[in-house]
């Protein structure tokens, strides 16, 4: 691989291996994956149910349907379980394939900023539109 | 970026063919991976023609009797030849695994053979394994008590304590688990691949040892950890049958067990 530093190459394997030891993190993350996932599955069919009665309908009635306590709080939940799984595991991605340090932690920064703005311009509309 | 082609110096050109003796009847052609570092060559597959009549049932026997008998360059490792030494781990038509237990007729057409995937090459199907050796080594793999043993006797365990390690310690440690984990490969300098996680989980598992937290504090890593995917290759290719990928699903689950 490209990446081993010619600076290691005196040093023992051992210490190669051991580098600088457990993050003590991982854990929260892979977690937070498995919840969302779990979250996602009720929240996605009650998403596509009700747009697939909603063939047809006009704003308004979407706005008043969306004024409604339940839809306004699942849609809301439905935003913040999608974006947070997709920064999750695109984070994975990235780490997984990209070698580069400057270019592994930039291209992760990049995808939870960019997720964390299309999550609250969707809380946003959301927002406008039901209340 | 993680590597997907080889490098310039690592592409595998065309090598001998051996032929095999005038008269042979059952002939098997062997393609094997030839490497050495002394002639500044690229790597080349070397056929060799097989007659199976005079050869053993398994894959370690073509290679013995090629070495011996055909061309004395060949260099592998093999002791045991019953599947305990792990020695003789290889890719042999594009699956790791134990030269000495893969029978030559369970391959169709010619045997492709390869070293370990993704691991530097000392020479011809030889792997340098020290990185993994010690990755082995960093999880401290024996038993850790402050409590002393008893002055006359073992340190005990139940039956059910016990059964805990069965499809653990049967592991030999060929690595051919860890050689086929793409995460091992794009990231195998920081993940502890499939191998050591499964003797780090034997550990973990072990009733008589003390020092289980510490042990999990250490794993608790991106990469030292959760970099298993789920893949499943490392528990598809294992000679042995063991399931590595259950061992770390095992040690992420007490991971968070701690936590709730």
């Amino acid at each position: 691989m490209a990446k081993t530093p010619q600076l290691d190459v005196m040093r023992s394997p051992l210490g190669r291996a051991r580098g600088l030891g457990s993050a003590r993190a991982g854990a929260h993350h892979w977690w937070m994956v498995r919840l969302t996932s779990l979250a996602l599955v009720p929240l996605t069919l009650w998403f596509l149910c009700a747009m697939v009665r909603m063939v047809g309908a006009t704003r308004d009635d979407v706005a008043s349907w969306m004024a409604g306590p339940l839809p306004i709080v699942l849609m809301i939940a439905l935003v913040i379980a999608t974006f947070h799984h997709m920064q999750a595991g695109l984070q994975v991605v990235i780490e997984d394939y990209i070698d580069t340090d400057w270019l592994r932690l930039g291209s992760i920064l990049l995808v939870k900023g960019l997720s964390l703005l299309l999550a609250l311009a969707c809380i946003v509309s959301v927002l406008r539109l039901g209340l | 970026m993680a590597n997907f082609t080889l490098p310039s110096n690592s592409r595998i050109g065309l090598g001998k063919d051996w032929k095999a003796p005038a008269g042979a009847k059952r002939v098997r052609e062997f393609r094997i991976y030839r490497w050495s570092p002394d002639d500044g060559q690229n790597p080349r597959t070397d056929t060799y023609e097989v007659d199976l009549d005079t050869c053993g049932p398994m894959v370690l026997d073509a290679l013995i009797k090629i070495k011996n008998e055909i061309d004395p360059t060949l260099t592998f490792r093999r002791s045991c030849r019953e599947g305990i030494c792990g020695s003789c781990a290889m890719n042999i038509d594009g699956g790791n695994t134990l030269a000495c237990l893969k029978p030559i007729e369970e391959v169709t057409g010619a045997v492709r053979i390869t070293p370990l995937p993704h691991m530097p090459v000392v020479k011809d199907l030889v792997p340098d394994l020290s990185q993994i050796y010690a990755q082995l080594r960093s999880i401290d793999p024996w038993l850790k008590t402050d409590s002393p043993a008893p002055p006359d006797a073992e340190r005990l365990q139940s039956r059910e304590e016990r059964a805990e390690l069965d499809g653990l310690w049967e592991c030999i440690l060929c690595f051919c688990c860890s050689t086929a984990c793409p995460s091992y490969w794009w990231n195998g300098d920081r993940y502890l691949g499939p191998a050591v996680l499964l003797q780090a989980y034997r550990w973990i598992a072990d009733s008589r040892d003390e020092r289980t937290g510490e042990r999990l504090d250490s794993l608790e890593d991106p990469f030292k950890l959760y970099r298993c995917h789920t893949i499943m290759n490392c528990t598809d290719t294992c000679p042995k049958g063991l399931n590595p990928a259950k061992a770390i699903g095992a040690i992420k689950q007490l991971i968070v067990e701690r936590q709730v």
